[in-house]
């Protein structure tokens, strides 16, 4: 259609002739192209790129997502029992009217005095955290759960100078796949297998491998990727301790105002992903990781990433804030730095701070016992299904969880019966074995409703 | 109650408004406002939970992994939340507030308000990443259809949006680098990659990070990466040059083509950082110049918020060769029924490098920015950022005590790196002081010109967001800057003066025994008060 000359978008003012006209007059120039004299004739791109005509009107680029987005259907369409590291949670009306502000949304990496409120904001976050997490030192957010896993064993093994990860309780494949690319070039990851009856860490197997010594980190999940929170944390912290290594424990934050922080349990890192407070699921987008450690100058050096510190003004009673031992970080000393640091995910740090500052003690003990009791009878209700078995019977699980069919029926086959009736759930982990998954948005009769149709299908 | 309106109360107001100042009389929003750890009162509370079913029993946990104390969080009527973070949301200052051209290297653009309700539509923020196939389709076609746009802009063969940020996206550039020469039995050999100082630092930190030596290269008198130095570097140890162009000083490299036919030769591959494109977009391309991948940081040049330094989102473009390397799944459509599906079965990939399918609220607005500027808006952007970068650059160089470092008399593509070196000399002021200045004028201040090889830098980078009106204010504030530094320049040694607070006493942040990163560090270290 037209030129670029004649394209005057509602996004790009300067681009109305006459203007650019007299910029490139005042300047002294002949046209843009003066300005491109150094890119090489060889190399430029003699034709326009390749690409659907624009749909110039906000009315019209509506109209075709509109039509896009028809395609999708919502958990809010449907009831679904999706986790396995991406849950749905009520996010708070408030938390969106914060985080949609422009002043957050658009800031970028201001500093103290125009952005203060940013400063501010994410400091208060790492208390909030810091608080849940019964540690003294938080990070701002890092890009996600898995890179803050893979971090968090980095830092163990400079600490130790030593090179094998031992993994303790069952992980995410995927999760598993980022951690070990991560990791790779300065450790060996060593899965220890789970005991296979009971889902929980297998602590022989555990000690076995420890007595091989050169452990840098022994690491498990809170839940585990089965939803189990594991009774053995603090004899794997025992376990770890005892052999000089670090026990680095990642987590689901929702579940810490009912349970035991894995500080308590003797964890000396604490990492996970903050999605679970107040961000939406997003197709998976809305991950966000956290790194958490006692105030130790040994353990803070070794984060690569920003770390928001209070400190006093010229004005007395002022709270002003900055970046703490910057000169860890490769903003400050490139290939010298610890790992690297860019823009991540801060925004869902402030999304996370105003939930927990909106639940308080009270409102995070709450979601935690909620989650845990629905998770349990969700577990009860469909192991009394004829044709499924729900194993690890014995173990505590929070919000995910396993169920084995018996009836011959596939998991794969199972999920799409379910999808046909209106319900996501039960993602396939193995031929006859899925997850599902149930948080604070489930009612009692969901889980009812879910185990009524499976019990029309799995047979 | 209210006083009668007279006229003689109006007129003396009408008149001062006709004398509005040349320079807006801005000042920051400062609420004083408490920690929220200072708000509250036991018992408040900001939102309620829903309880289960009375007849659902609570969980029996186990003693050890029962919470014995409950968490020390602030205890707050929701209302009070709220006000607390919407005095915060005023004590910063966002893109759409300001004509935010100091944060240089960041391409800092308009960011559209409808794609802001794409990405919030549930159809979108209610999605979970493990649903069927079948049920989003939508989203499947969004991404598939943004991998496309990439593809055509970068000349590349294939993308994966999965990166979180752009540094990601160096990173994971660098790890299918890495899978590549590993596959060919080449990795011990090749454990050296090359940069140039002028490169954002991730790219010598993700180098480093996945196991390589870094060689970085130095500019030469003209400000161009020097090109001995990577005749020198390049050999039988050389995995991949890593390299941004234009520089972050907006020099444009016109050797490029040499510097990859140099690597190319060494056997070594050549990754584009494309982090600063917004000015060549469609007038140059990665491929064009010979490169084997490349990246783009969708938060910068496709317009999607930087949201206080993230969610980002990076995209990874690669040739064929480098294909089967990519991170897993992806997305794939069958020519057949037009549907997409996802491909995790991909035995060469580097796997994953993020939960799931990518920041996809920031692949949505990238998606529908893309289309709504089509080929001749994606130019008309590129060539408006850069007739914006050389008036500024017209204007800024007439201000006394401001230099140009490098490659004088050539023209710069997206941005500048000034040098404020002249006016240091004769006021004994830094950059960052003039900054700090510039902020009581309602401006963000420039701090992103990592490495200082450039003495007392200003980075700016206007875009094609900004009136000609918003350049003409811009240049005017640092000229009132720059004259004060000369005629009363202690007001610009104590600035800022409008801000939300005065300049902060750092040397608490360096020391182990005060730095508080939290609150109760704050309160144990600082206040003195005993451990819980």
């Amino acid at each position: 259609m037209t030129s670029p000359q004649d394209f005057v978008h509602p996004y790009i003012p300067n681009a109305v002739p006459a203007v650019r006209q007299a910029m490139l007059a005042e300047i002294g120039a002949a046209s843009v192209e003066d300005f491109y004299a150094d890119i090489p004739d060889g190399i430029r791109l003699h034709r326009p790129l390749d690409l659907p005509a624009p749909l110039r009107s906000e009315a019209e680029l509506t109209r075709h997502m509109e039509e896009l987005l028809a395609h999708n259907t919502s958990t809010r369409q449907v009831l679904s029992f999706l986790g396995s590291g991406c849950y749905q949670h009520h996010v708070p009306a408030v938390v969106d009217e914060v985080v949609n502000r422009s002043e957050f949304l658009t800031a970028y990496a201001g500093e103290p005095y125009e952005d203060h409120g940013r400063f501010q904001a994410l400091w208060e976050y790492q208390s909030m955290m810091a608080e849940l997490l019964d540690v003294e030192v938080v990070n701002v957010p890092v890009y996600d759960g898995f890179q803050a896993a893979g971090t968090a064993l980095r830092m163990a093994g400079r600490i130790t100078g030593r090179r094998r990860l031992l993994v303790a309780t069952a992980i995410d494949a995927d999760k598993l796949s980022r951690v070990c690319d991560y990791v790779r070039p300065d450790h060996d990851v060593v899965v220890v297998p789970v005991d296979p009856d009971t889902g929980c860490a297998d602590l022989a197997a555990v000690r076995g491998e420890l007595a091989a010594g050169d452990t840098a980190a022994v690491y498990a999940d809170m839940p585990s990727a089965l939803g189990i929170v594991d009774e053995a944390l603090p004899r794997l912290a025992e376990l770890a301790h005892g052999a000089g290594a670090l026990f680095v424990v990642g987590c689901n934050p929702i579940a810490l105002g009912a349970l035991a922080p894995p500080s308590a349990h003797g964890a000396d890192i604490t990492c996970g992903d903050i999605q679970p407070l107040g961000v939406h699921q997003s197709f998976g987008g809305g991950n966000a990781g956290f790194i958490a450690t006692r105030d130790e100058e040994r353990l803070v050096a070794e984060y690569p990433s920003r770390l928001f510190g209070l400190v006093p003004t010229a004005v007395e009673g002022e709270y002003g804030f900055g970046d703490v031992a910057y000169e860890r970080t490769s903003f400050a000393l490139r290939e010298e730095g610890k790992e690297w640091v860019g823009t991540a995910a801060a925004l869902h740090g402030i999304g996370a701070g105003v939930y927990l500052a909106l639940m308080g003690p009270q409102g995070m003990r709450e979601i935690g016992d909620t989650i845990l009791a629905l998770t349990a009878y969700a577990r009860g209700r469909l192991a009394e299904v004829p044709g499924i078995e729900v194993p690890y019977g014995d173990a505590l699980h929070f919000a995910d969880f396993t169920v084995r069919y018996t009836g011959g029926r596939t998991a794969a086959g199972i999920r799409a019966a379910l999808k046909e009736r209106g319900i996501f759930g039960g993602v396939p982990t193995g031929e006859h074995e899925a997850a599902y998954c149930v948080t604070e948005v489930h009612t009692k009769a969901d889980i009812d409703r879910l185990a009524a149709t499976l019990e029309e299908i799995v047979k | 109650m209210t006083a009668p309106h007279t006229p003689a109360s109006v007129s003396p107001d009408r008149a001062r408004i006709a004398g509005k100042p040349r320079l807006r009389r801005f000042r920051q929003a400062s609420w004083d406002e408490e920690l929220i750890f200072e708000l509250g009162s036991p018992g408040e509370r900001g939102v309620l939970v829903p309880a289960p079913d009375p007849s659902v029993p609570a969980a029996e946990v186990p003693a050890v992994l029962r919470r014995a104390e409950p968490p020390a969080l602030p205890e707050m009527s929701q209302q009070q939340v709220l006000r607390h973070y919407l005095r915060l949301s005023q004590e910063n200052l966002g893109a759409d507030l300001n004509i935010d051209v100091g944060q240089g290297t960041c391409t800092m653009k308009y960011s559209p308000k409808v794609n802001d309700q794409f990405a919030r539509d549930p159809r979108i923020a209610a999605l979970h990443p493990l649903q069927d196939e079948d049920t989003v389709q939508g989203v499947l076609g969004i991404i598939h259809g943004l991998e496309q746009l990439l593809k055509e802009i970068s000349g590349m063969d294939r993308v994966s949006l999965q990166p979180g940020a752009g540094s990601a996206a160096i990173y994971t550039n660098v790890a299918m680098i890495r899978a590549y020469f590993a596959a060919r039995g080449e990795l011990e050999q090749r454990d050296e990659i090359i940069t140039t100082i002028f490169s954002h630092p991730s790219n010598a930190a993700c180098a480093k990070t996945a196991g390589f030596k870094v060689i970085t290269l130095h500019p030469d008198a003209d400000g161009y990466p020097d090109i001995e130095a990577l005749r020198a570097a390049a050999g039988p140890r050389t995995a991949a040059l890593l390299i941004t162009n234009p520089e972050d000083t907006g020099i444009y490299n016109p050797r490029i083509e040499e510097f990859v036919r140099i690597v190319h030769e060494a056997g070594g591959l050549c990754s584009y950082d494309q982090a600063n494109a917004n000015g060549i977009l469609g007038i140059t391309r990665a491929r064009d110049a010979g490169f084997d991948l490349c990246h783009f940081n969708l938060h910068k040049t496709f317009s999607t918020p930087h949201a206080c330094g993230g969610p980002a989102a990076g995209a990874c473009a690669v040739t064929e060769e480098l294909a089967p390397y990519l991170p897993r799944p992806t997305v794939e459509p069958d020519p057949g029924t037009g549907r997409y599906r996802l491909d995790d079965d991909r035995p060469e990939s580097v796997g994953k490098m993020r939960p799931f399918h990518g920041v996809v609220p920031n692949l949505v607005r990238a998606y529908a920015w893309i289309m709504s500027l089509g080929a001749p808006g994606l130019r008309a952007a590129a060539e408006t950022a850069v007739l914006n970068n050389n008036y500024l650059l017209h204007k800024v160089r007439q201000i006394p005590g401001v230099s140009v470092p490098y490659a004088a008399g050539r023209p710069r593509v997206e941005q500048v790196r000034y040098s404020w070196e002249k006016l240091h000399e004769d006021t004994g002021l830094h950059s960052e002081d003039l900054g700090l200045r510039a902020a009581d004028f309602g401006t963000h201040y420039w701090t992103s010109h990592h490495p200082y090889v450039v003495p007392e830098p200003m980075t700016l980078e206007p875009t094609e967001s900004y009136t000609r009106a918003d350049l003409d204010e811009y240049a005017a504030i640092l000229s009132e800057v720059a004259r004060e530094a000369y005629e009363d320049p202690e007001t610009v040694r104590t600035a800022p003066h409008r801000s939300t607070i005065h300049r902060v006493r750092p040397e608490a942040l360096d020391d182990p025994a005060v730095w508080a990163v939290s609150w109760r560090a704050y309160r144990r270290k600082v206040l003195g008060e005993a451990e819980r």
